[in-house]
């Protein structure tokens, strides 16, 4: 059965971040977690190009950002679900010095 | 797979398998370079690997040098090879380690006779050389009989989704037909090396393990530096790559399956009697790591890409695979496999596998890969500290 490509997929059903899978505008979005296969929808606030990141749920500064069902850094800043995160709103917990 | 395509290489005197069929003149140190390459015009067909060091090195770095240049002579993807030094007794020392293999070798030094005189000398040496590999043929191989190595470059977010995954098709196929991988990347692995660790195969190969990786961070981390554009790279932040750790999971997503069976020291050949999976101590940056892991015995690589690294090596083929999908349209002359279907659930993992395998056949049996066809013929040494 064919499926729909996705625009936007998370590694982990769990993950609290997901990936574009085409440039995007804000709006409403289908996609899915690549292990487990679950479809979902989920709203983003800000048009991000292909393979950039946004929140799946509201995040405060300090919090762990989850991807691949593994913390892969920390909110540098309070992030809203739907927002665009990168190098802005998130850093390396393994390398303090290593952030914009 | 039903018809299973054969792989032809060429056996060499040691047993070693190649899939290639290089003659190349191997400067010993940046001096001899012109050399070098002058004797690669007057013999065109052999290759010369110009190079930026060999000269007041010491210790373990002098150590890593020879080992690195050894063992691009060794290769088997290298018939025969034409050392060219300033002085010497180097130029000897790296001919007479070649020269174990069986494989024909030359070394000729600069000192008192001048580069005319050498180039001279040396290019009758190729020209024989030459002749003599155009006349070998290849043979039935097994993947067994073949090392690959797997490293990524100018990753972004398709790669740990898409084009590393399939790369661990391969190495999972590889390693299971009775072939060796490398992998490496000491520093990509920071936020998921436990993730290694744990496949490591026995408690003394984890414990290598885990000093080789504590002692490349601890050198990293003693310069306190702010490694935000260096790792990950300014291409891995604009490919929407965030962090180290982000970057290290799309890193491993590529390593396949199977048990770590041994660690390597930069450059260093694994013993052939224990295939499998080993992790070499390498740098991230492409060139340097591609160069260890031909040094220490890889015939082919596996290089996946977001976007759109475009590195290639003097005497193996390196293999480009990008799932994301403006890299694989704007970059078609250096990417050998767009599997960018993958993440819009055209085909599944085992699918773009099979794409992976195909071109790795092709490529094992003599089709030029990109790199190849574009001149990227990258020879870059890792520099372990000052020289003297």
């Amino acid at each position: 059965m064919a499926i729909t490509p996705p625009q936007y997929l998370l590694h982990h059903d769990g993950d609290n971040v997901a990936v574009a899978m085409e440039d995007l505008q804000p709006g409403t979005l289908h996609g899915r977690s690549v292990k487990e296969g679950t479809e979902g929808t989920a709203v983003l606030n800000h048009a991000i190009p292909l393979g950039h990141k946004f929140a799946l749920t509201d995040l405060a500064e300090g919090d762990a950002i989850i991807k691949y069902g593994i913390k892969v850094g920390l909110a540098s800043a309070a992030i809203k679900k739907g927002d665009y995160i990168h190098t802005h709103n998130m850093r390396s917990y393994r390398w303090e010095a290593s952030r914009a | 797979m039903g018809s299973k395509p054969r792989l032809m290489g060429y056996r060499r005197e040691n047993g070693a398998m190649g899939i290639r069929n290089h003659v190349i003149i191997l400067p010993l140190d940046d001096l001899s370079n012109a050399a070098a390459e002058a004797v690669a015009k007057v013999i065109p067909g052999t290759m010369a690997l110009p190079h930026a060091f060999g000269r007041l090195q010491f210790g373990e770095d002098l150590q890593l040098t020879f080992d690195t240049l050894i063992g691009t002579g060794v290769n088997a993807n290298v018939a025969a090879v034409v050392v060219i030094g300033i002085e010497p007794k180097w130029t000897q020392r790296v001919a007479d380690g070649i020269a174990k293999t069986g494989k024909p070798v030359a070394a000729f030094s600069i000192e008192g006779k001048g580069d005319l005189q050498v180039i001279q000398e040396a290019s009758r040496v190729a020209a024989m050389f030459l002749q003599d590999a155009s006349g070998l043929v290849r043979t039935e191989a097994e993947m067994g009989d073949m090392i690959m190595s797997v490293k990524c470059g100018e990753s972004d977010t398709t790669s740990g989704l898409g084009s590393c995954p399939t790369t661990s098709q391969a190495v999972d196929r590889w390693v299971e037909a009775g072939g060796s991988v490398f992998f490496g990347e000491t520093s990509e692995l920071t936020g998921g090396e436990h993730l290694i660790a744990e496949r490591c195969i026995d408690a003394a190969t984890r414990e290598l393990f885990q000093t080789t990786y504590d002692n490349y961070i601890k050198v990293i981390e003693a310069t306190g530096a702010n490694l935000l554009g260096s790792q990950p790279t300014q291409g891995n932040i604009a490919g929407g790559l965030t962090t180290i750790e982000e970057k290290a999971l799309g890193n491993i997503a590529k390593t396949g399956s199977v048990p770590v069976v041994g660690v390597l020291k930069p450059a260093e050949m694994p013993n052939p009697a224990n295939p499998g999976l080993y992790f070499m101590d390498s740098s991230s940056a492409a060139a340097e790591c591609v160069t260890l892991m031909a040094a220490g015995g890889a015939v082919i690589h596996l290089f996946p890409t977001g976007q759109g690294n475009v590195i290639g090596n003097p005497i193996v083929p390196v293999l480009k695979l990008t799932a994301n999908i403006k890299t694989a349209k704007s970059m078609t002359e250096h990417i050998d496999l767009d599997v960018s279907g993958l993440l819009r659930y055209e085909y599944d993992l085992k699918k773009a596998g099979d794409m992976m395998m195909d071109v790795i056949y092709d490529t094992v049996n003599g089709r030029l890969c990109k790199a190849e066809v574009m001149g990227h013929r990258e020879f870059t040494f890792t520099k372990l500290y000052i020289s003297a």
